[in-house]
């Protein structure tokens, strides 16, 4: 399948903690602008801790630039942390909500494939469906490619959000290497 | 708790700093501020342009050491500090700004005087901050102060809607509450300044010192904000090592030291340049490979492993990938080096031979030293013999400011730095009317010193009526403008780069008439026109002590600046000037 958010490539995960108060976005967005790096998606929320945000942001770099970028974004005042992300070493998630025609005639194979991808159906009309879709980012490319064969008709994705995957050495092990 | 509204104890934290003069011009929204100055110890003084205010904070703190504070109003006022803020970025200046802000109910409406103050400044500041609540303002005064002193120093940004300071505001009524350094450190729990080097790579660096046959010191601004000199000193007469200081470094190594190289660069001397590009061990301490010391990056000290000592991380392989880099305070880590050197020499270690190393470089230094013709005819000016009078005819101490073109770097290579912080200028962001107020904020920092400004024509014409402000408040600076006419080193790249097509570069040399214009302002004004009235002229200025004197010296509009390396050229193809040039100039091999 196409690799455009979830090839391993020039695309970097960055879980950025940054404290929780107005203009820290605008501070992290502008670096990246004023250094001549792309932002491929960014999703910004709250941690269980009100008093700071973490930022996942996908940039579209090479290596060396991303050095740049981390070292930056750490002289940034309002950033307490910054990790890169290692995707085969992380659990990611997206979140896509598609408007997709579904004329009478077609309606059942877009239900069907909804289906399929454990979507969800949000809204009907005559002549369309809306759908959800939450999951893996390439899970999430893979349904909008197969949804672009009946009609897109709007389409918003919130960008990947992504936490380090738990380590599956069990407790005595651990122990035992400790 | 006392109380007391945000105006009085936004003056009242800037006492409690230590400030004890700033720089400013009042309006709208400021003036809530501006009301608690008259009955508070702090000298304010006031400007005639918002830009002279930053300007001239930057020279007190250059100066001084101390963080230069300005005081402004919104909107225009605002964006007119702008300049000053982008300059004390690029050159790490430490500095707190405060702007009056239209009231917060205003805010986004389009307000009179409004604008996205800390929105513009966010990528020349440091760290900025919009102050809501006027119960924030000393927390915030304490951050900011620390922002722009420690770590990597710059400048920072305090934004103050008007309603948090105007006692007419319910909003403006506050308490005195002082934060404690705990306080303002936990307030900030991203900001974490570096201070001492990895041991590991401090003792890698120690080792590379040892054993390398061709070093040298790179030394930058970085070493003079870490008050590093005397460590710098110990480092390199330990070692033996050569000292090149960067154009803002110029101070932190003494030029008449036997191990000193002076400037490299794109007007560096010949020697300093060509010892980095043929050395095997660069030991770049607080510098960051700037474009105009590096030239073309991929031809820059090719042969050499580099040490990479900085405070800042992101400059450790930004622009040149360190072999041994060290992250942390210029001065603690040079001394670390300074030990760990001195433990490998008692332990019996000994460096390698480095007598041909340095007998190349004194070969360089003799085929090639600094130097220009002597004038065509006998009533000509040259720029370098006014720059030389002047150098031999104030105390070693005087503190010497620049503007920004050809009287900057002819500055630079002609006068003899004996100490740190005499030397004040605009290098990363190259600002044109830097120097007359920088040389008014380093003289109210340093009233103990004699301070002149070397400037431009092109660049008094941009600041000049700041000598209105020095005039007014008994500021005796000394200005020499080596007035030549034109915009020179726009004029000498016309000339050598535009196949000499002369656009839009020609000044004249009487409109403006510097000297009544001097007068007009309430300084001394005296006109220089032929070599015999130079001494005189400079003699007349030193003797003056209660006033702003302004020497105009009438200068040779052909002058260029020699050597250079012309833009996106390797240092290897440095071109010294023509006089000197031939028998292998300009191939880099002089002197093997």
């Amino acid at each position: 399948m196409r690799e455009r958010s979830s090839g391993p490539g020039a695309h970097h995960v960055l879980s950025v903690l940054v404290e929780n108060r107005s203009g820290v976005l605008s501070r992290v967005a502008n670096l990246f602008s004023r250094r001549g790096y792309n932002i491929v998606s960014l999703a910004v929320a709250p941690t269980q801790d009100e008093q700071f945000s973490r930022i996942t942001v996908v940039v579209d770099v090479e290596s060396a630039p991303l050095e740049q970028i981390v070292k930056q974004l750490d002289k940034l005042v309002n950033v307490v942390d910054i990790s890169e992300l290692d995707p085969r070493h992380s659990v990611e998630r997206e979140l896509m909500l598609a408007t997709v025609a579904a004329p009478p005639e077609m309606r059942g194979q877009v239900v069907e494939l909804v289906q399929i991808f454990e979507g969800r159906i949000l809204a009907v009309t005559h002549e369309e469906l809306t759908v959800s879709l939450e999951g893996h980012p390439s899970k999430v490319d893979d349904f909008e490619e197969m949804l672009r064969s009946f009609g897109i008709r709007d389409l918003q994705r919130t960008g990947r959000v992504a936490l380090p995957r738990l380590s599956r050495t069990p407790p005595e092990s651990a122990v035992a290497a400790g | 708790m006392e109380e007391l509204n945000g105006g009085q104890a936004l003056i009242r934290a800037l006492e409690m700093e230590g400030v004890e003069v700033m720089f400013g011009l009042p309006g709208g929204a400021i003036l809530p501020v501006y009301d608690p100055i008259i009955d508070s110890p702090i000298r304010h003084i006031l400007v005639r342009h918002e830009q002279g205010a930053g300007h001239m904070a930057e020279g007190f703190a250059h100066a001084t050491g101390r963080p230069g504070v300005a005081m402004v109003t919104s909107g225009p006022a605002a964006t007119n500090i702008v300049t000053p803020l982008c300059d004390a970025y690029m050159d790490s200046v430490p500095m707190v700004v405060i702007t009056g802000q239209v009231p917060l109910p205003a805010i986004g409406t389009d307000a009179f005087q409004e604008c996205d103050t800390t929105g513009i400044t966010q990528s020349v500041t440091k760290h900025n901050f919009l102050v809501t609540d006027a119960a924030d303002i000393t927390l915030t005064v304490r951050q900011a102060f620390h922002l722009a002193t420690t770590g990597r120093p710059g400048p920072v940004l305090v934004d103050i809607p008007k309603d948090i300071v105007d006692p007419m505001s319910p909003r403006s009524a506050t308490g005195w509450d002082w934060p404690s350094d705990a306080e303002v450190a936990r307030s900030l729990p991203g900001y974490r300044p570096a201070t001492t080097g990895d041991p590991a790579a401090v003792e890698a660096a120690a080792d590379l010192l040892m054993s390398a046959r061709r070093p040298v010191l790179y030394v930058g601004g970085g070493v003079l904000k870490a008050r590093a000199a005397e460590a710098l000193r110990d480092l390199a007469e330990l070692t033996d090592i050569h000292v090149v200081t960067t154009l803002m470094a110029r101070g932190a190594f003494p030029d008449d030291h036997r191990l000193a190289l002076g400037m490299p660069g794109m007007h560096g001397n010949y020697t300093a340049v060509t010892t980095i590009q043929r050395c095997d061990l660069l030991v770049a301490l607080g510098a960051r490979f700037d474009d105009r010391v590096t030239g073309k990056v991929a031809g820059f000290a090719p042969e050499a492993k580099v040490i990479h000592v900085d405070i800042d991380a992101a400059e450790l392989g930004k622009v040149r990938r360190p072999d041994v880099p060290i992250h942390g305070d210029c001065r603690l880590i040079i001394e670390d080096l300074v030990a760990a050197v001195r433990r490998r020499l008692d332990a019996g270690t000994e460096a390698p031979e480095r007598r041909e190393w340095r007998s190349t470089i004194s070969g360089w230094q003799e085929r090639y030293p600094l130097a220009y013709e002597a004038p065509e005819t006998g009533d000509q000016l040259k720029p370098q013999m006014v720059l030389e009078h002047l150098r031999d005819s104030v105390p070693e101490d005087t503190i010497l400011a620049s503007g920004v073109g050809q009287h900057q770097m002819w500055a630079s290579q002609y006068w003899r730095f004996r100490h740190p912080y005499t030397w004040i200028n605009s290098g990363g962001l190259g600002t044109m009317g830097f120097s007359v107020p920088a040389a008014i904020g380093a003289k109210v920092g340093r009233p103990d010193r004699m301070v002149w400004a070397v400037d431009g024509d092109g660049c008094f014409q941009m600041t000049a009526q700041e000598l209105v402000t020095a005039s007014a408040e008994r500021i005796p600076v000394k200005v020499a403008i080596l007035n030549n006419a034109y915009l020179g080193m726009v004029r000498q790249w016309q000339e050598m780069f535009y196949e000499e097509r002369y656009s839009e570069v020609y000044l004249s040399p009487d409109l403006p008439d510097y000297v009544r214009w001097a007068e007009a302002m309430g300084c001394v004004g005296i006109r220089v026109e032929s070599p015999e009235e130079i001494q005189p002229a400079i003699d007349k200025a030193n003797d003056i002590d209660d006033r702003p004197v302004v020497v105009e010296f009438r200068t040779d509009s052909r002058e260029k600046v020699f050597p250079m390396v012309p833009s996106g050229k390797s240092n290897d193809d440095i071109q010294v000037p023509p006089f000197q040039a031939g028998g292998g100039v300009g191939t880099g091999d002089g002197g093997h």
